[in-house]
């Protein structure tokens, strides 16, 4: 596949990029209150998308409803669509299993289950649907965690339980766990908000490396880390998209006032 | 100063009443287990384990069948309380959406409060009349309903002190729902979930008046679940209220036996679960 570099600041040639997935006037609802309301916005394919903004915004409502994590939740309601490869995954007879399946999810805080070993945590989403050849199993534990930057680490210590591991190498277990599974997009929720310095870095330099296998939404508060690891930025403020663009442009040029503010660091 | 002084001294009479009502809650108990320890161990020897009943009057004698009874019927019972009560458990804990949530969890407060003798009567109306006749299946049938909510509401508490984050690692996955409790959530608890089934065996082990008339007793071995079956209460029971010194004695013995086979199984199972959680 072609791969266009985006290296424009201005103009709208990111419009020519492949889509991996789409919103259109997406809104969740928890009750009577929104979480987030008509967002509209491009993921493209192979690229990563940093959602910025301030505590509250509705970061991870919005991320969450791009794999349906919220049919968990019983007072959240979601409108509008999300489309992946152009199919809403709202639609009446859409398995929200196959879907979380194909757009994987990194949590806030590293998740590994506890009563599983290194290798088991990785392979978990394999193993757990009945694939048990051997063989397969290792090559995507090795695959996963090369890609994770952490086989060097662990690859003495496959068996030993994953709760052993420190921080840092817990959330790229998280990490290496949801690309096991190979999926086409991979959500990041503010994956390095509970890790040191160290950690957050070698989990940032792994991101311009794992776009290659697979398209990335990544929220952060971080602003510094947007700007590095992000090729494309989204801007939210109360619920609401205020601006979307190539990185560059959303952090040199922004359109909008609010933008600016909060980029400028006038507020948030 | 003076209050200080005062608030100390406060402090110690309360906790010297604290220490004294600890005392005098636990009398009762240490007395009941010197008082067992002191009249049954006269007769725990090994005919106690290895023989069944002498004649009446006679001395001697053991409760071999009742021994043996016990751990059929409560093992058994066991046996047909755990799938029922751990699929309520889960049904209750990780279904709340689920129509049949409400009816279950009524259904399981009801059967908590039930007293253990109507539990022996559902299974002499279930089946000691169907069968005919006294029966260990049905004794063991009596002592699962005794097991069926505490299984329930101890799987379920168990389940829901297992972290929300492991869940949705799963789901997040693209794991089926039911695959992320069986393997993933289920496993997190195992520990506490065995702790639960201890507390049932614990409460059925001692349990007499559901077996008087469906287990119903035997004083000879038998191990045909078919076939009426002795257990330690009811032999306990029927000992207690004989006129022989011996066999009151005796009686002492079998509670002994029974505390003794609750702390081993409790032991077997901690040691079996050892390393988790
Ligand atoms: N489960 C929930 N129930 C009710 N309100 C929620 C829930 N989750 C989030 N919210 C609300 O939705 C808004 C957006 O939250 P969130 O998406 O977590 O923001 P962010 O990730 O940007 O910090 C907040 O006002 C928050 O209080
Ligand atoms: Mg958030």
């Amino acid at each position: 596949m072609i791969r266009p570099e985006v290296k424009t600041t201005s103009g709208n040639v990111h419009e020519e990029l492949p889509l991996r997935m789409e919103t259109r006037g997406l809104s969740v609802f928890y009750g009577k209150k929104a979480g987030v309301r008509e967002v509209s916005l491009p993921i493209y394919n192979n690229r990563v998308t940093a959602l910025i903004g301030p505590s509250g915004c509705g970061k991870t409502t919005f991320l969450r409803a791009l794999n349906r994590m919220h049919d968990l939740t019983p007072i959240a309601r979601v409108t509008g669509e999300a489309l992946l490869d152009g199919q809403n995954i709202y639609e009446r007879g859409v398995d929200p299993v196959e879907i979380r399946r194909r757009v994987g999810m990194v949590f806030q805080k590293p998740n590994p289950f506890p009563t599983l070993s290194v290798y088991d945590n990785v392979v978990s989403g394999l193993k757990l649907v009945g694939i048990r050849h051997k063989g397969l199993l290792d090559e995507a534990v090795e695959r996963s965690l090369t890609q994770a930057a952490l086989w060097d680490e662990v690859k003495d210590r496959l068996r030993a339980p994953s709760m052993s591991l420190s921080g840092g190498q817990q959330q790229r277990l998280c990490i290496a766990r949801a690309l096991a599974v190979q999926p086409e997009v991979l959500l990041m929720d503010e994956p390095t908000s509970a890790l040191d310095p160290i950690s957050t870095q070698s989990i940032e330099d792994l991101m311009s490396e794992l776009k290659k296998h697979v398209t990335i939404v990544i929220v952060t508060h971080n602003m510094q880390q947007a700007a590095r690891v992000s090729d494309f930025t989204g801007y939210f403020l109360t619920g609401e998209l205020v601006e979307f663009g190539p990185t560059n442009q959303i952090f040199t040029n922004p359109k909008d006032p609010r933008t600016e503010a909060y980029i400028t660091g006038r507020f948030g | 100063m003076r209050s200080l002084q005062a608030r100390y001294n406060r402090d110690r009479v309360m906790v010297a009443l604290l220490l004294l009502g600890t005392a005098l809650a636990a009398l009762p108990l240490l007395l009941l287990l010197g008082y067992a320890l002191i009249e049954g161990f006269t007769s725990l020897n090994w005919d106690f384990f290895t023989k069944t009943q002498k004649p009446p009057g006679e001395l001697g004698g053991g409760m071999a069948q009742a021994i043996v009874g016990t751990i059929i019927l409560n093992g058994v019972g066991l046996l047909l309380a755990i799938p029922f009560g751990l699929a309520a458990g889960i049904l209750l804990s990780e279904y709340p959406e689920h129509p049949l949530n409400p009816p279950l969890r009524v259904l399981s407060d009801t059967l908590n409060g039930m007293p253990a003798i109507l539990k022996g009567l559902l299974a002499y109306v279930l089946i000691v009349k169907p069968m005919g006749g006294f029966s260990g299946l049905s004794g063991a049938v009596a002592l699962a309903f005794i097991m069926l909510p505490i299984l329930a509401k101890s799987t379920e508490s168990v389940l829901r002190l297992v972290p929300w984050t492991i869940r949705e690692a799963g789901l997040g996955l693209g794991l089926p729902r039911w695959r992320v409790i069986l393997s993933l959530v289920f496993p997190a608890a195992r520990a506490g979930v065995v702790t639960g089934m201890l507390l049932a065996l614990s409460r059925a082990a001692g349990e007499a008046a559901p077996l008087l008339f469906t287990a119903f007793g035997n004083v000879y071995m038998q191990l045909n679940l078919l076939q009426p079956m002795d257990s330690l209460p009811v032999r306990l029971y029927t000992y207690a209220v004989s006129p022989y010194d011996d066999w009151h004695r005796q009686a002492w013995a079998a509670g002994l036996v029974l505390l003794a086979l609750i702390v081993l199984t409790s032991l077997l199972a901690r040691w079996a679960t050892r390393g988790r959680q």
